[in-house]
């Protein structure tokens, strides 16, 4: 198992587990979001390919109301 | 005679931006853009609400971009490095999409801009290809350095953010507006319909506001009077004003002509 940090809280993921896996896992499939791996965006055609590591930071966003 | 706002090449018919914060629900959201006839509207980036309210619409699917130019911001962020992250993932959000809203702030109370952090931001950005639309304090200068690193309109507070005060320093904003090459908006401080004609009537090629509508009573109703108010601005600074001037040695109506007085 690997321990990943998601939006600020940590997560327990099998080993081998890709970002897409990790998003079908959140409910977030189809959903409009953009992700950053370890302060790096990480383009939306790489999340089927990605496989996420021990100590990972992810920060997944969407678009809200604001000013 | 067309009048249009241009930013960064394009041309927009609207001359108020509005934002999508604080309102009820999405439905009011809608109808309010709707009523202001704004083309250009921000939005805010934040965590996505893992695994809550699956079913949910999204804003995008309320406002498409298809329909509207969405203009990320990077409201909340208190450091340069805060708002590159933001926009960048607003850019990935968006497929691409490069027209933004920079602002850094300095303080969650004031929430005042920090123009140091705003500087180095905005030359990140610049160089990374993004069109950045800078929210900043009145300060000229600050307003000119802005301009020179690139950005594509420069977006000065009338007053605080969310404080309704109004046009603080006209003459502050007259500054701005004299340098600059690109569009000038009034962004922030704002409160009801005659703050943004005055703002239009002083020659800003624009305003931008959120709370004075979706903080009214009747956020659809104020929306379509701020959309009336920068309309009506706007003409009245391109009609030219009259001098103003202490009394007038000349009425409006004919001098000659007037029945015989039974005064003496």
């Amino acid at each position: 198992m690997i321990t990943v940090s998601i939006n600020g809280s940590s997560h327990r993921l099998p080993d081998s587990t890709c970002v897409a896996a990790m998003l079908e896992e959140m409910g977030l499939t189809g959903k409009r979001i953009a992700l950053e791996r370890n302060g790096e965006i990480l383009p939306r055609s790489l999340f089927a390919s990605q496989q996420l590591e021990d100590g990972d930071t992810l920060e997944v966003v969407t678009a809200v109301g604001g000013g | 005679m067309d009048d249009n706002l241009i930013i960064a090449g394009k041309k927009y018919s609207s001359r108020l931006l509005v934002g999508t914060g604080k309102y009820k629900d999405f439905n009011e959201t809608r109808a309010a853009v709707e009523a202001s006839g704004a083309e250009i509207i921000t939005i805010a980036i934040r965590r996505s609400n893992i695994g809550q309210n699956p079913g949910e619409p999204s804003l995008l699917e309320i406002l498409p971009p298809s329909k509207y130019t969405l203009l990320p911001n990077t409201a909340g962020c208190y450091s340069a490095d805060d708002a590159v992250r933001t926009l960048r993932l607003a850019r990935e959000l968006l497929d691409g999409h490069s027209l933004v809203k920079l602002e850094v702030l300095g303080d969650p109370q004031s929430l005042y801009p920090n123009v140091i952090e705003t500087i180095a931001a905005a030359k990140t950005l610049v160089a990374d290809g993004f069109q950045v639309m800078v929210y900043t304090s009145d300060d000229p200068i600050v307003a000119k350095q802005l301009e020179d690193i690139g950005c594509v309109a420069i977006m000065p507070l009338a007053s605080l953010i969310g404080s309704g005060m109004g046009i603080l320093n006209p003459w502050n904003l007259q500054l701005i507006m004299e340098r600059a090459q690109v569009p000038v908006i009034v962004d922030a401080g704002v409160g009801t319909a005659s703050d943004a004609a005055i703002a239009m009537e002083l020659g800003c090629d624009g305003v931008l506001m959120n709370t004075a509508i979706a903080g009214a009573q009747l956020p659809v109703l104020m929306a379509s009077a701020m959309r009336q108010a920068v309309e009506a601005g706007r003409s009245a600074y391109k009609a030219g004003r009259m001098p103003k001037k202490l009394y007038s040695a000349s009425p409006s109506s004919p001098t000659a002509g007037i029945i015989a007085s039974t005064r003496g």
